[in-house]
């Protein structure tokens, strides 16, 4: 057997269905095996969509996500998304040619140090010297990408091993004696959280994206109702507790809701699951949760005590350690009474439902937001770009499954939304998926309209088109005296005429409630589609500035209860709209 | 900082290529500060043994054996005791010595501090020298009146003392 073939046996025998990809030289004899192979290869128009493309693909399904670039430039492309992975927790697989191994460090054409350049983002990488290695490192990759704190690993795979021969042995067996990831938490630390939630009268959960990575949700919501506490989440624990649940506070941090901002401040005991207390979510480390004693938990020990101090660290997978302390606290003499506390969250929670009505022309992201919301299944997948769209999801729209609200965290990779639906799409071919994206990241990767169209993948992707880069025009506004330095993104293109070009379909959304009967039209075709919703580029989210506590919010937080009885249509004048 | 305090992790890696690199570039990436690395095989096949020497204070150095955990190719981490552990360096100083009298001075020193003289050139006296750093910041202080050419010096290796393994 060649080592090309060994690549595609190997990821077969992983389970693998699908890769997103793109050849190169290098990589002419492994794509010489994909030839013939029933592998689906979905050949993208960009490297960097590859990679984010695996990585929605996994976050949708749970599945290791597969990329391929060739070496050089296909690699290069790929780090982005790698990165993205890396920071997100996200399983993906990156296969990257190289030059044949008797060049290696010669500067040959399209060669670079892929294992030095994503050494620090990926979780572990290899590079097969010889063909008979290959067998041991994918098997490798794949545990070590899916299991612990999952993340991205990377395969440099020099030409000359994909051709050479060899003889692959039937028993596949791994060798990593350094990876024993925890999985269960310590039965003393869990007494001991057990013991401070018992205790405790004011406590709120944190939910991160570890809930849904370990699949707890159903614990979590158990946890919650079991000791009367609310829940908020960080943005990639969006979907892992219903947000319409009467215990859901929403997001926390920099964009969060009000609600769950102030909560954590009064809080006595926090209960944080599966996050890493990033600065987006934490606000300035000294005032958060000040009040609380902190309990953590997390299947990655490096994540206990570096961003914040914690009371209680309990390492392990959340729904071990969940199932754990939730026998603990059933198991001891129960006398939890919240009941006070969840009547304030109750009443506090009611008066800052944030203000989602409007009438305006343009249309206010809050209105796009409850449109959207309100045309989806609550199963449909939707994916976010980085920025004001992406906060406004997080911020507005309701998630109640978890991998239902996909979004570049960490990284906070424009570009990330469309090439991740794609992903998502094809790993979930029955679920509707709708990428949100501002117009300037969706620009960064429009070239794969063509991925979409040639392999008839259909998704909805809905811009919010505000001609900005909004997030950053956002601090502009407000940090940097309205200085508006390169964040007008100008007049072109026309999204609309961009996507026909590429034969998909695309339509303009311009008038409170259009969105609705076009969103679903667009979902109802079966075919890949665009909307190009034209929104107010002044609308700004209330936001907690850098470096502040996060009860410091600046900008008015309207609500919903200030919403008059009749919502009278007017057109914003064009001064207004020009200040 | 004010707790910030000298430390020596011994690290038993596997001994592949890019190893060093990973742990290397660790240390750059969250900015630890690295004072010395040593690195050598170990008494188990196809493992080696690493020596960093950091400074930091209690927390940035759980979160160095932290991070170094996680790597995959390292196998064991620990931050040795500083009192309980046996320190030793290497290190080679070449001395300006073109006169008899200089060097039997050199000779001299070197002797008291139970260095070796390994090369002798009409111009120059090369001495061997172990032992923690301190002993070999001293010896170098002693002889830097007469001119050192060269210095290299391994950076300390250490393990603990008496039946304790790590």
């Amino acid at each position: 057997m060649k080592g090309g073939q060994a690549i595609i046996k190997s990821l077969t025998d992983a389970g693998v269905e699908v890769v997103f990809g793109y050849p190169g030289g290098v990589l002419l004899p492994l794509y010489d095996v994909i030839y013939d192979s029933d592998l689906r290869h979905i050949l993208v128009r960009h490297e960097q969509c590859a990679a984010h493309a695996a990585d929605g693909y996994a976050r949708a399904s749970g599945e290791v996500g597969v990329c391929i670039g060739t070496s050089g430039p296909g690699a290069t492309n790929l780090v982005t998304g790698i990165a993205t992975a890396y920071m997100d927790s996200s399983p993906i697989l990156a296969l990257a040619g190289q030059v044949p191994s008797n060049l290696i460090g010669n500067d040959a054409f399209q060669e670079v140090d892929t294992l030095g350049i994503t050494m620090p983002i990926t979780k572990h990488s290899f590079q097969p010297m010889k063909a008979k290695e290959i067998p041991e490192m994918i098997k490798s990759s794949f545990y070590i990408a899916s299991t612990g704190r999952p993340g991205p690993v990377v395969i440099d795979l020099p030409k000359d091993v994909q051709e050479e021969e060899f003889k692959r042995e039937k028993d596949i067996k791994m060798d990593l004696p350094g990876y024993k990831p925890t999985k269960k938490g310590h039965p003393l630390q869990i007494k001991k959280a057990a013991k401070l939630i018992i205790k405790s009268k004011k406590p709120v959960i944190l939910a991160g994206g570890g809930v849904i990575i370990s699949e707890s949700s159903p614990e979590l919501l158990k946890l919650s109702e079991t000791i009367g506490a609310p829940v908020t989440n960080t943005l990639l624990g969006k979907g892992s507790y219903p947000e319409d649940h009467n215990l859901s506070l929403g997001m926390l941090g920099m964009h969060g809701r009000k609600t769950a901002n102030f909560l954590v401040d009064e809080c006595d005991c926090l209960i944080a699951i599966g996050c890493r207390f990033s600065d987006r979510t934490t606000g300035n480390v000294d005032e958060f949760a000040k009040n609380a004693k902190i309990i953590h938990i997390d299947i990655d020990p490096a994540e206990i005590g570096k961003n914040i101090e914690v009371d209680v660290p309990i390492v392990g997978d959340a729904k071990n350690v969940l199932n754990a302390l939730l026998e603990m606290i059933l198991k001891e003499k129960m006398n939890l009474n919240t009941e006070k506390w969840l009547n304030h969250v109750k009443e506090f929670k009611n008066a800052c439902i944030p203000r989602m009505s409007y009438n305006d022309v343009p249309l206010k992201p809050q209105t796009v937001i409850k449109e959207i919301f309100e045309t989806l299944d609550e199963d449909t997948i939707v994916t976010t770009d980085v920025g004001q769209n992406q906060m406004w999801m997080a911020h507005y729209f309701t998630s109640k499954h978890p991998r239902t609200f996909l979004s570049s965290g960490g990284l906070g990779t424009m570009g990330f939304g469309f090439p991740a639906a794609m992903g998502a799409k094809v790993a979930k071919p029955e679920t509707d998926v709708v990428a949100v994206c501002g117009d300037g990241g969706f620009l960064m990767v429009c070239q794969d309209l063509a991925t979409i169209k040639e392999y008839d993948i259909p998704i909805v992707i809905c811009i919010l088109d505000n001609r900005r880069l909004g997030m950053v025009a956002q601090w502009q506004k407000l940090f940097y005296d309205k200085r508006m330095s390169h964040t007008h993104l100008g007049e072109v293109p026309d999204f609309v005429m961009l996507a026909e070009s590429f034969g998909v379909s695309a339509e303009r959304v311009e008038r409170p409630g259009e969105i609705k009967d076009a969103l679903s039209n667009a979902l109802k075709s079966g075919e890949p589609s665009l909307l190009d919703i034209i929104i107010d580029p002044e609308e700004i989210l209330p936001m907690v500035p850098p470096g502040c506590g996060l009860t410091e919010l600046v900008g008015e937080y309207k609500v919903e209860s200030e919403v008059p009885g009749e919502i009278t249509y007017h057109e914003k004048s064009q001064e207004k709209a020009g200040e | 900082m004010e707790n910030e305090r000298t430390h020596i992790i011994s690290a038993l890696v596997l001994h592949k290529p890019g190893v060093l690199q990973r742990v290397a570039g660790l240390f750059t990436r969250r900015a630890f500060n690295i004072d010395s690395i040593t690195v050598g095989t170990s008494e188990k096949e196809g493992m080696a043994r690493m020596t960093i020497i950091s400074r930091g204070d209690e927390k940035v150095l759980e979160q160095i054996t932290k991070q170094l955990n996680k790597l995959i190719d390292v196998i064991k981490v620990r931050d040795l005791e500083y009192e309980t552990t046996v320190k030793r360096e290497l290190c080679l100083i070449k001395v300006n010595s073109p006169t008899e009298k200089i060097r039997s001075e050199v000779i001299q020193y070197a002797g008291i501090f139970r260095g070796r003289i390994i090369d002798v050139s009409p111009e120059t006296l090369t001495i061997e020298i172990t032992g923690d750093s301190d002993k070999i910041d001293t010896l170098i202080d002693l002889v830097r009146g007469f001119g050192i050419k060269e210095i290299a010096r391994t950076g300390p290796t250490a393990m603990s003392r008496g039946i304790k393994t790590m």
